[in-house]
């Protein structure tokens, strides 16, 4: 049995999902590709989302991915810390705002 | 300043050394297949030459810079300069070579104290595209060479040069501190006196090397960024730019090795390998011209050592039609030229 859960040598196997259920894993895959191309947001948009979004979801895949697209994008690790901090902000704001459904709740029961 | 690996007497500083680390570890032992292996699946093994289109004459490895990624290991403790004698050589070729593009690289070609009259007399062959790869802050590196950019301009010289970034920092980091700032005041004065311009005959490109251990992006949208971001902060404009694949030798190969980057860079180059791209690798359409004399398929198999193989060794002998019979020497740094789009000296090898 392999010591960790995540081996970065698997991110370049993630193509053979495919394998085990062709019509869904190809189907996922030309969604996936449709999604990164260049639309009302560029290419370049969309990867720093993608970098935001993975920390978000703390995925070591995705951001071992965007981080290495961003550098091919000629993002600048500037920008990429901008971008996390959005993610920060809005994953610590979603945390703060549950807090006005503490207040109403202290609010509620107390004299 | 760092220091180019023949000075810090490095061990890389020998190709062989680097031809050897290149053969052994994961391709030796089969974990990636070899360049020629690559090739040979698809039937090109192996490379031989198309028609010749590009000279390419390295006037030496001199520089005023000493960037991290430098395939020639430039700067200016080097000392290897083309002699006037082997110029003289180069002009009998140029004068009847069936190339349409000559190409002076270097090190920084500026720097060769012949460069001026080199560039008087091949510019009377009447070649179609005559390049000179210029860092520019050579053109701001001294008061003599202050007037440079009036003398491309008025050989019709097509300037071709590096720019890593639009942001000071990444520029600055693979190039060296005030690197930035030099090239912005170059590009500032080779646009005043109409290069890069819109409708202009004065072709100004620019060169895009990844500055780290990664593979460059789309050539296009980086052409896109470039150009709105050195317009929108400093009004400069230029033609095209060309990304170009950093290769796995000499002073890129000792920053991947010291950066535990090697291997890891490497399953990127063999991942992303492009047959398509191998049809038009740029060897198979250039000769290479060190600062002796000698001939190679291409600048980087110059630095490797790797002459061509034929009879035909050196310019003073030089023969196009006997050169055209041979093949071309092929190896795993030319992974590096066959990843994506392609890449080359004039960039992408497969237009978008």
């Amino acid at each position: 049995m392999q010591k960790t859960y995540y081996d970065p040598a698997d991110l370049k196997k993630f193509g053979k999902i495919s394998e085990w259920n062709e019509e869904l894993g190809s189907k996922f895959f030309e969604y996936y590709n449709s999604v990164f191309m260049e639309g009302n947001l560029s290419e370049r948009e969309k990867s720093l989302i993608a970098l935001a979004v993975s920390h978000t979801i703390q995925c070591p895949y995705c951001i071992d991915a965007y981080t290495g697209d961003g550098l091919q994008r000629g993002i600048t690790k500037e920008e990429m810390m901008e971008a996390l901090h959005v993610a920060a902000a809005i994953r610590g704001g979603a945390s703060l705002v549950h807090g006005v459904q503490m207040m109403n709740k202290v609010n509620k029961l107390e004299m | 300043m760092i220091k180019s690996l023949h000075k810090r007497k490095s061990e890389l500083a020998n190709s062989n050394k680097q031809v050897e680390f290149l053969s052994n570890g994961i391709f030796k032992g089969g974990e990636l297949a070899t360049f020629n292996t690559k090739i040979a699946e698809t039937n090109q093994f192996p490379l031989r030459p198309k028609k010749l289109e590009i000279l390419q004459i390295n006037l030496g490895y001199m520089c005023n810079q000493v960037c991290e990624h430098c395939h020639v290991d430039a700067g200016p403790d080097r000392k290897e300069i083309m002699t006037k004698e082997t110029m003289l050589h180069c002009l009998d070729v140029i004068k009847t070579t069936n190339a349409h593009t000559l190409d002076l690289t270097g090190g920084a070609p500026e720097m060769n104290p012949n460069f001026r009259w080199f560039v008087d007399e091949a510019s009377k062959a009447g070649i179609k595209d005559f390049i000179v790869r210029s860092n520019l802050t050579i053109l701001r590196a001294n008061k003599k060479y202050y007037d440079l950019p009036e003398f491309f301009k008025n050989h019709n010289i097509h300037v071709i040069s590096s720019m890593p970034h639009w942001t000071k920092g990444k520029t600055d980091k693979q190039r060296g501190s005030g690197v930035f700032d030099k090239s912005i005041k170059a590009l500032e004065e080779l646009n005043a006196i109409g290069y890069g311009m819109p409708n202009s005959s004065l072709k100004l490109d620019l060169v895009y090397n990844p500055s780290g251990a990664f593979l460059p992006g789309n050539q296009v949208a980086l052409e896109k960024d470039f150009k709105k971001a050195l317009h929108d902060d400093f009004g400069i404009q230029f033609h095209n730019l060309f990304a170009i694949t950093n290769l796995p030798i000499s002073r890129f190969l000792d920053y991947l090795i010291a950066s535990e980057n090697y291997e890891d860079y490497m399953y990127a180059l063999v991942e992303a390998y492009n047959p398509e791209a191998v049809k038009n690798v740029m060897c198979t359409n250039t000769i290479s011209v060190s600062w002796d004399g000698f001939l190679y398929d291409c600048d980087f198999n110059q630095m490797l050592e790797l002459p061509v193989s034929s009879k035909v060794k050196h310019i003073s002998e030089y023969n196009e039609e006997q050169l055209q019979e041979r093949t071309i020497i092929t190896s795993q740094h030319c992974y590096g030229c066959t990843a994506g789009a392609g890449s080359s000296c004039q960039g992408n090898i497969i237009p978008a």
